[in-house]
Formats: structure tokens, C-alpha cells, sequence
């Protein structure tokens, strides 16, 4: 479902006198329908990067990156548009939300976008949002007020709602209690079953044993770095 | 008697042909405003003056002209333009509307129905329909070239949502034959029917505006409205006092300090015929012998 | 299918521009702009003062004419067109959003009778009928039904907006230009407004070019952006790649510029 090659990326800094920063090269893993592929590696080895590049939120500067049928490193955006629309989702480390929209509509964006009727929608994201244990009557607000753990449930449940084909999630268990530790990791066994390739980053160790079928460290991927 | 100092109806035969050509123009384009260069007349913009240019276009010496201003031949600008034509144009004058053949009227239709070879002239102050909600000339000019007529509606759904019902009751739009929406001068809504399928000709001058139009016989014009608010033609709902007529448009006159008033109809000859026929209103008492 | 899907699912762009190029004397407003505009695509123009997005969104929707380049618009060649059917097309498949909504607004019409406008301009004759569809969208831009017969003279800036926004889609047009729509309002007032029109672009499958100065405006609303410098793109792709991996110096610095909150 997934499969990268060769994938390199560097940033450069027009503004810092054109500073060109290596931060990726050679890059390569798939994540097969049912698979769980955990990323390691220390923190800013280019965990979350490798993961944006796979969302096309972070430009490739070369090697293929398939997700499905489509070559994220080279697709048109509206390709790109459509393949985040239906196949795949994204669970970012911090919730970003458009102001003033209550949690339930947030959670059933997603569905709305590929066409679900709206109380159908409705209906899913309620069930999410009970499993993810947010009360009733925080539904009708915006999570903009809500604490870090709230927020990063109401993210996780938008990006459960709809059952793409293949998923990223970067630190879904982060700040959360067991409970919800163990609820997030359900879906994720959930997800698994029903045939989605997940590409994830945990810190938790005990997650990561839980859920992961193989793990890939991306220390492997640092281009070696000039003196 | 013609004034010698005068051309034969004021204008120059040049002007005269001029003001002809935008005439035919507007004929063969009903409805449809013909620019045309308006002269300076011996009577102020405002007054009558496009009316004037056109009667002066298209009399001839045999005819004979009658002149009203709201409906009435005696009012003091119906006799000024009258006395006007007859001192630089020699021809007969009348006030029987069957017996004239150029009538030229400030803001009514006679009521008495008019044949094929009459000439019906109009005073108009502002020719453009749309201009109260569109100020731009270079807007509104476009608009009639392109049939953009939606903000004509506008207007009338604004007449609707402010006071229940379409509230324009003079100067109300028509279409003409289907293409051009044109303002027929401010004659009460009441006469609007009476413009379409009218045997004579109809020719519309605005002096200080430089526009000429024109309704050719038997043009169809069709008074704009609402599905579910059609067109209505409206009348105070009285008899006319001095002859009885029941459907003639009525002038409403105060006759006392006390709130005593009369309606009797705007249209003087139709008024004055019904009386010599014997027909009587409310109010009507005949001459007293030997009075002028 | 949905709306939506049905739109994705199609192959030709709806707007298809090619080198675009306008000039005032030896200045350059715009310069050799290119881009193809899918149904259901919202495309944001970012820039600052001078960058020529606004000379270019005057030459797309028809207000200028531009020296060089070809619009198509549905596979039509727009700049060969005649100027009934390009005014035509900007009463009924097009909708143009003006900064200041006193220039997009009758203000001496009711609301209902400025939302009506366009409704009467394609031969509705109907009032109860036109009544209620204006009434309909006034609903949908969340302005009260009570309000239908007031003056927009008499409503708030953000109120004025949205009317402007209903008189605009109720023809149901394809294709919207916007801008600055957010320019001079609340913030409170424009997180109002960006929701509606992120709401009425997925509901009605609009495909919208919105001009604006503001990237929180363009995060929130577009899925693609273009960044101009000087009367040239400097940069385009998707809005949060655009924003999150820029590329270019420029749009690195604009991107750096912004105050967090």
C-alpha cells in the first residue's frame, strides 16, 4: 500500500544565507495492507518528516513515493487532494482546527468531505468520541479550549472516522492516560484487521511492541554529516 | 395666421428633419430611445420642451392640433403651447380628441379612443426606466443593449416588500413587443392598457434628456409584474360628479375649507361631450340662460 | 456520487489559464501567469501590496483585459468572447466577492431585494417564489429572516459581507472570485465568514480564487496556493505544503513574517 525508494529531502534557507540543510537520502520501506510499520530513531532524526513527505506536506527532493497508485513525490496537487480525501489519513502530533467549529462537526469532516450523509456522519463521530471518552457536553464546542489530552483525542477519533486504506499517525498516544491509551490502541488493531497500512511514530515503547508488526529506524536514513 | 418671423412650427426645416429621422428610427425600433439634438426651445427644460420639438416635427398646415396637460385643453401650459403653434404654425386648433389630428398631452391618454392617422405626442421628463436605481448612463444604455432588465423587477419587488402590493402608480415600465423596456412618461397607471394595440401613432420627446421614442400602431406594450402580483389599473372609486362616467380617470378638486370635495374627469373634452349629450353626474346643474 | 465526487471525479479544469500577462505602461501588474482550476478546487492568491494578485483577479473575472496569455473557462475561450456572453457569464456561472461590500451591494435595495437581483436578472417572475429563495439564503449566511427587508445600510460590515456572499451563490454559480473577502472585519467576524464559505465550497462544490493578503485566511480556505512577488508567481502547490515546506526566498519569508498567536 505504501512503498518509498530511495527518498531523499533537504531543506534550504533563503534567508540564512542560502544554508542548505541534508536531512534525508536513501530512504526506502512498505507498509503492506494489515501492517503496522513502526518508525525509530532519536528525536529530529526525521521521523515526523519522513512522515509529512509520505502526506506530501513536505516536498521530495527525489526517489518514489507510492502511496496506492499514486507517486506523492510527483503528483499533481489536486491528485493529492483526492488521494488525503479517500485513502489516506493523517493523525499529526497537534490538533489544528478551523475556530468556532464544534468538536462533533471536526470529527465528522472527514466523512462529510467523501460524501457520507450528514447524520450518518453525525452518528460516527459520536460513537468515536464516546470510545475516546470525551463527555457529551463538550460536543457542541470548539477543542480549541480543551486540554492537550482532550485535543489529541478529538484528533485522533477525526482521523479514525473515516476508514482509510492507509494511515499515518504521528505519537497517537502521547499525553494520553491508559484508558485512552488502551481505546487508541484498539483502533488501531481495529484499522489493522480491516486491511489499512499504518505508518506510525511511537515514543511508548509498550505501544509500539503492541501494535507494530516491524519497526524501521530512520537513523538509517541521515545523510552523513559534513565535518 | 403664421408669424412671418417665424419658420413654419418654429424650428428650421434642418432641425425638422433631423428630429424626423430619430422619429422613423424610433419607429422602427419600438421602444427603444433614439438619442437626438435637442434645440433650445422659447420654454424653459421642464416645460414641455421634447413634446414640442416633435409636434413641430411632424405637423403639416392641414392638421389639426389639439394640446392637454393632464387631461385638461385649459390649464395654463396646454394654452401657452396651443397659442405657441398657432402663431408660428397657422394650423386649425381643436379640443374634441376625435376631431384632431396631433394631440400633444403632458402626462394622460384621452380617454376617448384614438384612429389610425392620429399622432399622439408625449412630454417626458426622464425617459430612462431604470434610472432611480441605476445612475450611470453608460450602465443603463448597456442594459437595454443587452436586455438586462432583472433590476426593472427589482424595483417592483421592492414596491411589493415595502407596501404589499406593486405601489407605482404612474411612469409604470412597460416592454415593448417582447425586447425594449421603456418609461411611457408619467401618465397614471390607470392609461397603461391604452398603450398597447393603440391604433395611432405614439411618439414620446424628452427635451432636456435628448431622447426621442416611439410606439408604432397596433405595437404591443405590456405593463411589467409579478406572476402572483399582476398588473392592475387603479382609479379613485367614484363616478365622475359632473357627467356620471364610471370609467374614466378622475382629478379630485376641493371645493370648500371644510374637507368638501369633487371628482370630476381629468380628460375636459370627454367630460364636456358626455355633458352635451345629456349625460349627467352627481353634481351636475345646467347653465344658468344667458351665461357666457 | 456526491457533489464532490462527481467533480473530482472529472478530467478537465474548469478554468485553464495560460501566460497571463498585464501591463500598465512599463510597470508590470501580472506577469506570464499559468494555472488550471478544477471543480471544487479553492485556489488562494497570496502576495503583499503590489504583487499583482489583485491585477490578476480583475483580468480573470473580466474587469480588465490582459496584454497576452488565454482563459478558457468549461473549454470556452473567454477573452473572445462577446461582451453579452461575458457578462452573461458574470451574472450566472460566475460570482465575484468585492472587498468592500458597499461595491458588491445595491444599498438602496432590500436584502432580499439585492439576493432577488440575480434571480430576476434570469426571468424569475415569481415573488412568493423569489421572496422565499432570498429568504432561503439569508438563512444560509446566517442573516435572521426578519431582516429581509432592510437595507444593507442598516446592517454591520460582516452582515453586508455575507449578504454579498448569498447575492453572489444564489444563481448557483461554478466559479467564485474573492477579494480580500475577510479585509477590514473582526476577527470574530471573519472566523464567521471563513467557516460559511468553507461550508458552502464543500456543500455546493464551488470552485473558488480568493486574493488575500492574510496565509491564516488561505490555510484555512484554500486547498492550493500561489505566492506573488512583484507581478510574478514565485511559488504553487498545495496550501500546506506551500506554507509548511516553502521553497522559495520569498515565500520563506512571508511565511516567517507571520505573528503567532
Amino acid at each position: 500500500m505504501i512503498r518509498i525508494e530511495n527518498l531523499s529531502k533537504s531543506f534550504t534557507l533563503h534567508n540564512q544565507g542560502g544554508a542548505v540543510i541534508p536531512v534525508m537520502a536513501g530512504a526506502g520501506l512498505t507498509v503492506g495492507p494489515g501492517e503496522c510499520v513502526g518508525l525509530t530513531g532519536q528525536s529530529g532524526a526525521g521521523k515526523s518528516t519522513l512522515m509529512r513527505m509520505v502526506y506530501g506536506n513536505y516536498l521530495t527532493a527525489g526517489g518514489r513515493l507510492m502511496v496506492g497508485e499514486i507517486d506523492v513525490a510527483t503528483a499533481e496537487p489536486r491528485e493529492i487532494i483526492a488521494l488525503r480525501r479517500h485513502t489516506l489519513g493523517y493523525v499529526s502530533q497537534f490538533l489544528r482546527v478551523v475556530p468556532r467549529v464544534p468538536t462533533l462537526e471536526v470529527v465528522a469532516e472527514p466523512l462529510l468531505a467523501v460524501g457520507t450523509p450528514a447524520d450518518h456522519s453525525r452518528e460516527r463521530a459520536a460513537s468515536l468520541l464516546r470510545r475516546l471518552n470525551i463527555p457529551e457536553r463538550l460536543w457542541a464546542l470548539s477543542p480549541t479550549t480543551f486540554s492537550g489530552g482532550e485535543q489529541q483525542r478529538v484528533n485522533i477519533a477525526r482521523g479514525f472516522a473515516h476508514a482509510y486504506p492507509a494511515l499515518l499517525l504521528d505519537e497517537p498516544t502521547a499525553s494520553l492516560d491508559a484508558a485512552n491509551r488502551e481505546v487508541v490502541l484498539t483502533l488501531i488493531e481495529e484499522a489493522k484487521a480491516r486491511g489499512a497500512a499504518i505508518l506510525g511514530i511511537f515514543h511508548d515503547e509498550g505501544a509500539r511492541a503492541r501494535v507494530c508488526d516491524r519497526l524501521v529506524d530512520v537513523t538509517g536514513f541521515t545523510p552523513r554529516a559534513a565535518a | 395666421m403664421t408669424d412671418q418671423a417665424y419658420n413654419f412650427a418654429y424650428l428650421d426645416e434642418q432641425t425638422k428633419r433631423m428630429i424626423r429621422r430619430a422619429i422613423l428610427k424610433g419607429i422602427a425600433v419600438p421602444g427603444y430611445q433614439v438619442p437626438f439634438a435637442s434645440r433650445e426651445m422659447p420654454m424653459p427644460y421642464g416645460w414641455g420642451t421634447g413634446g414640442v420639438q416633435v409636434t413641430a416635427a411632424c405637423l403639416v398646415p392641414e392638421d389639426r392640433l389639439k394640446v392637454i396637460d393632464q387631461g385638461a385643453d385649459d390649464t395654463t401650459n396646454a394654452v401657452s403651447i396651443r397659442r405657441f403653434f398657432q402663431r408660428t404654425a397657422g394650423v386649425a386648433v381643436t379640443e374634441a380628441t376625435s376631431e384632431a389630428t396631433v394631440i400633444q398631452t403632458r402626462h394622460r391618454i384621452p380617454e376617448t379612443p384614438l384612429t389610425e392617422g392620429q399622432i399622439l405626442v408625449y412630454q417626458v421628463p426622464i425617459p430612462e426606466p431604470l434610472r432611480f436605481l441605476e445612475p450611470r448612463e453608460t450602465e443603463t444604455r448597456k442594459m437595454h443593449e443587452l436586455e438586462e432588465y432583472g433590476l426593472m423587477h427589482v424595483k417592483l419587488y421592492e414596491d411589493i416588500a415595502r407596501h404589499g402590493q406593486i405601489a407605482t402608480s404612474y411612469a409604470y415600465p412597460v416592454k415593448v413587443e417582447g425586447r425594449y423596456v421603456m418609461d411611457p412618461s408619467p401618465i397614471p397607471k390607470f392609461d397603461n392598457p391604452k398603450l398597447s394595440g393603440n391604433p395611432a401613432i405614439q411618439l414620446f420627446g424628452a427635451g432636456r434628456e435628448q431622447r426621442i421614442y416611439a410606439l408604432p400602431p397596433w405595437t404591443e406594450a405590456v405593463s411589467l409584474d409579478f406572476d402572483d402580483h399582476p398588473f392592475e389599473t387603479s382609479k379613485a372609486p367614484h363616478d365622475c360628479d359632473l357627467c356620471g362616467a364610471k370609467d374614466s380617470y378622475l382629478d379630485e378638486v376641493i371645493t370648500d375649507d371644510a374637507g368638501g370635495r369633487m371628482f370630476v374627469c381629468s380628460d375636459t373634452d370627454f367630460c364636456a361631450g358626455r355633458r352635451a349629450r345629456g349625460m349627467k353626474g352627481r353634481l351636475w346643474a345646467p347653465e344658468p340662460e344667458g351665461a357666457a | 456520487m456526491t457533489v464532490m465526487e462527481r467533480l473530482v471525479a472529472t478530467d478537465q479544469p474548469l478554468l485553464k489559464v495560460e501566460a497571463l500577462t498585464k501591463r500598465y505602461g512599463p510597470r508590470i501588474g501580472c506577469l506570464d501567469v499559468s494555472f488550471d482550476l478544477y471543480p471544487g478546487e479553492v485556489l488562494g492568491i497570496v502576495g503583499e501590496s503590489g504583487s499583482g494578485k489583485s491585477t490578476l483577479l480583475s483580468c480573470l473575472a473580466g474587469h480588465q483585459r490582459p496584454d497576452l496569455g488565454r482563459i478558457a473557462y468549461d473549454g470556452r475561450d473567454v477573452l473572445a468572447m462577446s461582451e453579452t456572453e461575458r457578462r452573461r457569464l458574470s451574472r450566472t456561472d460566475w460570482a465575484y466577492v468585492h472587498q468592500n461590500p458597499r461595491d458588491g451591494l445595491r444599498m438602496g435595495v432590500s436584502a432580499g431585494g439585492n439576493v432577488g437581483e440575480r434571480l430576476m436578472a434570469v426571468g424569475a417572475r415569481h415573488y412568493g417564489q423569489i421572496r422565499g429563495k432570498a429568504v432561503d439564503w439569508l438563512g444560509r449566511v446566517e442573516i435572521a429572516a426578519d431582516r429581509v427587508d432592510d437595507r444593507p445600510s442598516a446592517f454591520s460590515g460582516g452582515m453586508q459581507q455575507r449578504l454579498q456572499i448569498a447575492r453572489n451563490l444564489v444563481t448557483s454559480p461554478r466559479l467564485v472570485f474573492m477579494d480580500e473577502p475577510t479585509g477590514g472585519l473582526d476577527v470574530s467576524v471573519q472566523a464567521r465568514l471563513l467557516d460559511l464559505l468553507r461550508g458552502l465550497v464543500r456543500d455546493l462544490g464551488l470552485s473558488v480564487i480568493i486574493v488575500t493578503h492574510d496565509l491564516a485566511v488561505v490555510r484555512l480556505l484554500a486547498h492550493r496556493l500561489m505566492v506573488m512577488k512583484s507581478g510574478r508567481v514565485v511559488e504553487q502547490g498545495l496550501t500546506d505544503q506551500v506554507l509548511d515546506d516553502p521553497q522559495h526566498a520569498y515565500t520563506q519569508l512571508l511565511v516567517s513574517s507571520v505573528l503567532q498567536v
